[in-house]
């Protein structure tokens, strides 16, 4: 503790003299940005940040690669313990809670508007996206950037194969994509009849918002830190009993750990796939057959099915250091300004696949008729603003949500191997669960 | 030991020590030093709020069945990698000390898979072991064997264990061919001429001789497989599917490094190295031994 | 005599053992040299395929497939060989140091250094990793040369086995290079290094393969693009290990990163085994 102290005194030491250094020039002011995007993406992004620097002189964004998303999130947490945050984060949605409870490491995004007077409007962001970064009072903390939602992707010409014909075959309850997923097998059309990537995010976060139950007790956790797992529901316990009986008449093939299913549906294995929206550019470029974008299957039985799906991807939270200048904060303003533009995210939403985040781009597109060329793009809106979000359909936050999410990989891997029943695997799964949020509660009380 | 003659300078020799003892102290007593404080500290990933806790992080992994079932991991995936790397090359150190002529080509021939970095072995045997193109995968498959280690965690453990065997045979190979050829032959031949059978004599006269050199390349082997092969681990599955190759140095790098749970992962932190120390306390008592004899 | 009967049993046996270990390296082999389709169809054969060069340029310069995007093999290379010959200069300087102040010195707190460098055997870098990343990132070292390879650099094998040999330098050696009025470190540099030159090879080839398959630290220490070394950026090429991706490029990039470690071993054999049962002993 005492050599934190030391370093910190040492740092703002320095920090002062170069602070005294920097405002003698005329220097742009630098912010540091790091983020997760490697490839296409990352090349996209780079671009739209150069294009933020040649827009104006007073400020520079320093984009770097940082790794995965995990990887980003333990770099930017390093760094604000040494002292030397980077101003700007790309944070994955499961780091929310994580994030948005490290008090003095974080600056919300309404307080940075406020404080520096830059004036962007908050109310453009969609429901569904809005309520997943604000806190309880509907203050915007991070900013939304890239969102995705889970969709169902069906191979059209492996159910011809199997003799069933795409228009007339209903495939909007878990019950309809059974039958076709079997006869599909049965036909030898596909070897893997339907599969899902991301089993936590598809199969449990946004199957527990398509239904309208609870994920978790509190308003899946946004009402407190007091918040259970509630995953071991009867509905949650017949859905993976009903995956654990398809795996053994062979029409659910288990894909694997996060986005590890991803290319079982481009390259023919699996007829149909619940996966990310953001799988779409990648199926364009590989697929050789006929396929469409459905909404996620849900089970007839439940009462509030379908209500709405929630969003996964990432956002950009503002990091606090000891020698942050109100000029720097003003910089990370503008660039956010810069690129929340209705005209920006616009050209993210074509250029990526990723959700239109604000109100009118998709009414500007779906004016223009973009959609009826595209029909992949416009499921994934449709579905995640179906219906108004409930309590149970807003998102969620749940602290250390990536351990949770590897609990349930690992629980609902050993159903699936019959070494535990669907109840068993739930409930230890709630109860490790539990565990997690006990000492993140614990942590900030 | 001491010698005779010795220079005289004050100062020379700490100058002489300073980069290795400023390294050292840095980078190791610091970070050990510090592994231990978290050890005993409660506190969010950020450092923000911390409270001192004495020793329940120690209680909380002692007493989680995670964590005893993946020393129990641990301990499966290190015998069977001690044994797997250990008998092979001791039949094949045996054999090589039989060939008169050829020995250093054979040697030549079994010593290069010890460059190999364990994860880049791991994804060669990816490949080869991958269920719908690797040559082996689809072998096993076309003989009725169920193969897939991405679903069956016995499979996953054994193709781990398989690939950190593999590269560690040529390192214990060395050692075992030196330590035969340090045999004297004529204790060898003495026990020919006594009408043992090669197979007893080997039990009842070599294998004894070698049993300091099997017994420093047990040691060897078990802190291999603790660490070094993290990488194998990491590369091919990820500690998966379930918890199957969880060892106790994967869970380490998972809480700490993915999950952020800093004390508990210090906690692990300073019973590994526990652990380790033991190791190497046994191993130089054993080398205090084996110079005095 | 026994062994006569047996004349062809070792050289059975041990063709068994040659081929385990030469075929997965044959297959990663044939693997690079055909195109990613066929691959993927699992209809690889048994014989090289007819991409072989164009594979090897690809993945030498710009590993671009369909699923893959890696940093140039050649760059990946150049990390590992820069971060390989660093950590062996740095181990063997500073080895070479300590060992002689231990040896041919006597001063105060002899005894107690020496043991404090003995002692880090004690603590492989796996161990202390999450705090010694720690001090890496308040030194400002996080994802640069000096954070990836200083940490890496103190070495008790190495400080051990020059001790060793030093103790085996005749007292004679030393007497004459006094009477002739040679100072500490002029001994240092005209004497012990020359007479050092084998164990100096031996640590070289020991400590290259170490510091070239370095995995766990350069993992969580380089972040950046362009900077990892060959190792890590191939377990990154693999992602989730799925059947789709561009094996040919991989086991390209992985029969790179396994040549120049190998080679090393084949060409300095007779310093490695020397090294390798001195270094241990």
């Amino acid at each position: 503790m005492r050599m934190r102290l030391f370093h910190r005194s040492l740092i703002a030491i320095l920090a002062a003299i170069l602070a005294f250094g920097t405002t003698a020039n005329a220097q742009p002011v630098e912010v540091e940005f790091w983020h997760g995007f490697t490839g296409t993406l990352g090349e996209l992004l780079e671009g739209y940040v150069a294009e933020f620097n040649e827009s104006q002189t007073a400020y520079q964004v320093n984009p770097s690669y940082k790794g995965s998303y995990p990887d980003t999130m333990v770099a930017a947490i390093a760094a604000f313990r040494a002292g030397n945050a980077p101003h700007l984060v790309q944070m994955f949605e499961v780091g929310t809670a994580t994030m948005m409870n490290a008090g003095g490491a974080i600056k919300p995004v309404y307080e940075l508007f406020e404080e520096t007077g830059v004036d962007v409007d908050m109310d453009i962001y969609i429901p569904a996206i809005a309520g997943y970064y604000s806190d309880a009072d509907g203050r915007m903390l991070s900013m939304p950037f890239n969102s995705s939602t889970p969709i169902m992707w069906v191979n059209l010409d492996a159910l011809r194969a199997a003799g069933l014909d795409p228009a007339t075959t209903p495939l909007e309850t878990w019950a309809d994509v059974r039958t076709a997923a079997k006869a599909v097998v049965d036909a030898g059309a596909a070897p893997c009849g339907v599969s899902f990537a991301w089993p936590s995010w598809t199969q449990f976060e946004n199957f527990s918002a398509w239904h309208d139950v609870p994920l978790a007790t509190l308003e899946n956790g946004m009402g407190g830190l007091g918040t259970e797992l509630t995953i071991n529901s009867p509905l949650h316990v017949a859905h993976l009993q009903m995956l654990i009986d398809m795996q053994a008449e062979g029409s659910f093939t288990y894909g694997g750990r996060t986005s590890a299913a991803d290319p079982l549906f481009s390259s023919g294995e699996c007829s149909m796939l619940v996966a990310s929206s953001g799988l779409l550019a990648r199926i364009l470029r590989e697929s050789t057959f006929e396929w469409s974008a459905r909404y996620m299957p849900y089970h007839a039985e439940a009462e509030g099915a379908p209500q709405n799906s929630i969003i996964g991807g990432a956002s950009l939270w503002v990091m606090q250091a000891p020698n942050r200048t109100v000029e720097e904060y003003r910089a990370v303003a503008e660039f956010f300004a810069f690129i929340s533009s209705l005209e920006m995210a616009e050209r993210w939403h074509l250029d990526t696949g990723y959700l239109p985040i604000r109100f009118g781009v998709y009414e500007k597109l779906e004016a223009e008729g973009y959609y009826v060329e595209n029909p992949g793009r416009a499921v994934p809106y449709q579905q995640l603003t179906l219906n108004p979000p409930t309590e149970n359909s807003r998102g969620l936050r749940l602290g250390n949500m990536p351990e949770i999410r590897d609990i349930i990989y690992e629980e609902i891997e050993l159903a699936f191997q019959g070494q535990k029943t669907a109840q068993q695997a739930l409930d230890s799964a709630v109860e490790r669960g539990n565990v997690v949020l006990r000492n993140f509660q614990r942590t900030y009380e | 030991m001491r010698r005779r003659t010795i220079f005289r300078n004050k100062l020379l020799p700490y100058l002489l020590l300073t980069p290795q003892l400023a390294i050292t102290i840095i980078f190791f007593f610091y970070p050990a030093a510090q592994a231990l404080y978290q050890s005993m500290l409660f506190e969010d990933p950020f450092g923000l709020r911390t409270q001192f806790v004495w020793f329940e992080n120690f209680q909380t992994v002692l007493s989680s069945p995670l964590y005893l079932e993946a020393a129990r991991v641990t301990l499966v995936f290190s015998v069977a990698v001690t044994l797997g790397a250990m008998a092979p090359a001791l039949l094949l150190a045996v054999m090589a000390d039989q060939v008169l002529r050829g020995a250093t080509g054979y040697r030549t021939l079994i010593v290069w898979p010890y460059a190999i970095a364990p994860a880049v072995a791991a994804v060669l045997m990816l490949f080869i072991f991958h269920p719908t193109i690797g040559q082996i995968g689809q072998g096993l498959r076309a003989l009725g064997v169920p193969w897939d280690y991405r679903i069956h965690g016995g499979q996953a453990l054994f193709l781990v264990i398989f690939v950190s065997a593999w590269k560690q045979v040529s390192y214990n190979f060395l050692f075992f061919l030196a330590g035969l050829q340090s045999i004297p032959k004529t204790i060898v031949e003495a026990a020919a001429i006594d009408g043992a059978s090669p197979t007893r004599r080997f039990w009842r006269v070599i294998f004894p001789l070698l049993s300091p050199t099997t017994f420093f390349l047990l040691v060897v082997n078990i802190i291999y497989a603790f660490f070094d092969t993290f990488g194998v681990i990491h590369a091919q599955t990820q500690g998966g599917p379930g918890r199957a190759t969880t060892t106790l140095m994967y869970r380490l790098y998972r809480d700490g490094w993915v999950n952020l749970d800093l004390g508990g992962s210090s906690a692990q932190s300073v019973l590994l190295m526990a652990a380790v120390i033991g190791l190497t306390v046994i191993q130089f008592r054993y080398i205090e031994r084996r110079v005095h004899y | 005599m026994a062994i006569g009967r047996n004349r062809w049993l070792p050289h059975v046996v041990l063709l068994i053992g040659v081929a385990i270990f030469a075929f997965p390296i044959y297959l990663a082999f044939v693997g690079s040299s055909h195109d990613a389709s066929t691959i993927a169809r699992g209809d690889m054969p048994l014989t090289i395929g007819p991409h072989l060069i164009e594979n090897y340029q690809q993945a030498l310069v710009s590993p671009v497939g369909m699923r893959v995007r890696a940093t140039p093999a050649l760059t990946m290379m150049r990390n590992s060989l820069y971060m390989a010959l660093a950590i062996v200069v740095g181990k063997i300087a500073i080895s070479l140091l300590s060992a002689f102040a231990v040896v041919f010195f006597e001063f105060p707190g002899r005894m107690f250094f020496f043991w404090m460098i003995f002692i880090t055997l004690m603590l492989p870098v796996e161990v202390r990793m999450i705090p010694t990343y720690a001090v890496v990132s308040n030194l400002g070292m996080v994802d640069t040369f000096a954070g990836l390879t200083i940490p890496l650099i103190a070495s008790a094998t190495a400080t051990l086995l020059f001790r060793q040999h030093f103790l085996t330098i005749p007292d004679e050696l030393v007497d004459a290079s006094q009477i002739d009025g040679a100072g500490a470190m002029r001994f240092f540099w005209s004497v012990l290094l020359p007479l050092s030159r084998n164990n100096v090879a031996a640590l070289f080839v020991i400590m290259f393969i170490y510091g070239w398959n370095q995995y766990l630290w350069p993992l969580i220490v380089t972040t950046g693009r362009g900077r990892e070394t060959i190792v890590i950026g191939i377990v990154r090429m693999i992602g989730t290990g799925e059947a789709q991706t561009d094996w040919q490029l991989i086991m390209a990039v992985a029969m790179l990163a396994l040549v120049p470690p190998v080679a090393i071993i084949i060409l300095m054999q007779r310093w490695f085994v020397k090294g390798l049962v001195d270094a241990e002993k």
